[in-house]
């Protein structure tokens, strides 16, 4: 019966008391069974890459009116892997001049540096990799590494178009971590831990996203920057770039690229579901563990979904309109929003737990709609300015272009 | 020797073999990327003090952000990139010299307090420093005043370089 609840820590602990009945030493017995976890959990996590690629071009499809993947196999399930079968039979091309190790070392650093936030993610009650005393703070310091790993690739080419492309692209990693890190601090406040497990134990009874729709808002939005999706993708713009830092990338190393985008799409979507959707919490998660991992995904699958949906949909934003959005909207509303939420934490200390949230969403609305109507002023008054710059210029619009009844 | 030496042995042994390699590298970026590897090695340095907060901040600042911006300038540098000249220069046995003295001074120096011969305890499982650490950052009896001194010296260096880096409108229109 135990084995039916918690299938996953059941084998844990079984694989742990295996180990200790073979006479290791305590030392040795953490050690290998941590590093079995990591290979499996990083094994897993890139097997599920398989599956994401698929589910992601089966949606685009469908989100353009088309069929997307449908040969191989029922519903073309396999496609992914026929693929993943082509991309290993492929030619390994070292560009002249090119510096071998960071050319080489640039996609095992990608792809680690993706599979290290898993790391620290607690996937149910009982089966987290390390509970960090300072996991959130560790998930952004990762995400780091991975900047390094796009300017390895960039400069390592030996390619001005992969130079040019690794810069924007770290330029809009680097700007976005401020809004990113600066949101992810409202859930901290209200937790108050660092670590990722608290922050999921501290949303018993809301989840954070109802007392700080703001906070995940902006923490929603800097997360798709960092995984550079559309409408942020300004990286794969093709016609101004080729491809991007990756163009001189052929074989299983593109393939790495590859995967390290699709998994760190799908990681993030998974840091918002337990930062901000409670990760692995619902009815009956504690009692038995294996509810809480179905929980976990199909919040992570939700949030995964809207960012496909925004993928297929939205266009592509301009550098200047990328830039302005992150340091005259988000980063500003962030700040603001930190300074809020602690005066009325503090203010509103004595009142039982409902007011108190309350409360939060009050000031967070508030927030919201002051923002929009700033965004909108300030709108209207370029606008203006802009006619006042041109004079005998009218505007052009859809129905002075073509006159009236003409 | 224990586990936690053998990591602290390497680390140590790394950091410094990169920080060596960072000035004797020929080309900047390699420098560069040396110094990022210098950097890491630091941080697994503060795991192994049981300081995880230092550790991850190392990682966050340092190899997130300055360690990139020094990239950037590097590369914005091409061609002042690759270095054919003489790597020692002429009166390097009297910078030797200066610098083994002044590094004896500094560890007769550190010798002399009491922290020095100080034996590390074990910190307890559930010890939890980064909160003991954040109330000395911002307590009246703790570094409230050194802490909003740097704060403010930071603010304005950012206002500072903004002023030199901003585009003028009114330059614009001349």
């Amino acid at each position: 019966m135990d084995f039916l609840r918690d299938p996953f820590g059941f084998v844990i602990q079984w694989y742990v008391g295996w180990l200790s009945g073979l006479g290791l030493p305590a030392f040795g017995v953490e050690l290998i069974s941590k590093l079995t976890g990591a290979l499996v959990l990083a094994t897993g996590a890139m097997l599920f890459v398989v599956f994401l690629i698929w589910y992601e071009r089966k949606l685009i499809g469908r989100i353009q009116d088309r069929f997307g993947p449908n040969r191989v196999g029922p519903w073309g399930i396999f496609q992914p892997v026929a693929d993943m079968l082509k991309i290993f039979t492929k030619e390994y091309i070292t560009p002249i001049g090119a510096d071998k190790v960071t050319y080489n070392l640039a996609p095992i650093l990608a792809v680690a540096a993706v599979l290290l936030l898993w790391s620290v993610l607690p996937l149910s009650v009982t089966v987290v990799g390390t509970d960090l005393n300072v996991g959130l703070l560790f998930l952004i310091a990762v995400g780091g590494l991975g900047e390094m790993s796009y300017i390895l690739a960039g400069w390592g080419s030996n390619n001005k178009y992969a130079l040019l492309g690794a810069f924007r692209l770290v330029a809009q990693l680097i700007s976005y971590e401020v809004p990113l890190v600066l949101s992810a601090l409202v859930p901290v406040m209200l937790a108050g831990t660092l670590s990722v497990t608290g922050i999921v134990q501290a949303q018993e009874n809301v989840w954070f996203i109802v007392a700080a729709p703001a906070a995940a808002l902006i923490f929603f939005i800097a997360s798709i920057a960092e995984i550079g999706r559309s409408p942020f993708d300004l990286i794969e713009a093709e016609s101004e770039l080729v491809a991007g830092y990756n163009i001189e990338y052929s074989g299983l190393k593109f393939g790495m690229f590859f995967v390290a985008e699709f998994l760190h799409a799908f990681t993030v979507s998974m840091i918002f579901a337990t930062v901000f959707l409670g990760g692995w919490r619902g009815p009956g998660a504690e009692q038995i563990p294996v509810l809480g991992f179905v929980y976990l995904m199909v919040k992570t699958f939700v949030v995964y979904f809207v960012t496909i949906l925004f993928r297929g949909t939205l266009p592509r934003f301009r550098i200047d309109q990328m830039m302005n959005l992150n340091w005259k909207v988000l980063t500003p509303l962030s700040l603001g929003l930190i300074m809020a939420m602690s005066i009325v934490g503090g203010l509103t200390r004595q009142l039982p737990a409902f007011w108190q949230v309350t409360a939060y969403l009050i000031i967070n609305l508030l927030l919201l709609g002051a923002t929009d109507q700033l965004m909108h002023f300030a709108q209207n008054r370029k606008t203006k300015l802009n006619l006042a710059t041109q004079p005998g210029k009218g505007v052009l619009t859809t129905s002075s272009k073509h006159g009236s009844g003409e | 020797m224990n586990g936690l030496q053998v990591v602290f042995l390497l680390a140590a042994l790394v950091s410094l073999f990169s920080a060596v390699m960072v000035v004797s590298a020929r080309r900047m970026m390699h420098a560069a990327l040396w110094l990022v590897l210098t950097l890491m090695g630091v941080a697994v340095i503060f795991v192994t003090l049981q300081s995880s907060f230092f550790a991850v901040v190392q990682i966050l600042v340092y190899v997130g952000a300055i360690a990139i911006l020094i990239i950037f300038s590097v590369m914005l540098t091409r061609r002042v990139m690759e270095d054919h000249g003489d790597q020692i220069l002429p009166g390097w046995r009297a910078a030797g010299l200066v610098a083994l003295l002044l590094f004896g001074v500094i560890v007769g120096f550190m010798t002399l307090w009491l922290g020095f011969s100080a034996v590390l305890v074990e910190l307890p499982a559930d010890a939890e420093n980064l909160l003991e650490l954040g109330r000395s950052l911002v307590s009246p009896q703790g570094y409230v005043l050194p802490f909003e001194l740097a704060s403010v010296l930071l603010v304005a260096a950012l206002i500072g370089a903004i002023t030199i880096a901003v585009d003028r409108k009114e330059d614009q229109d001349r």
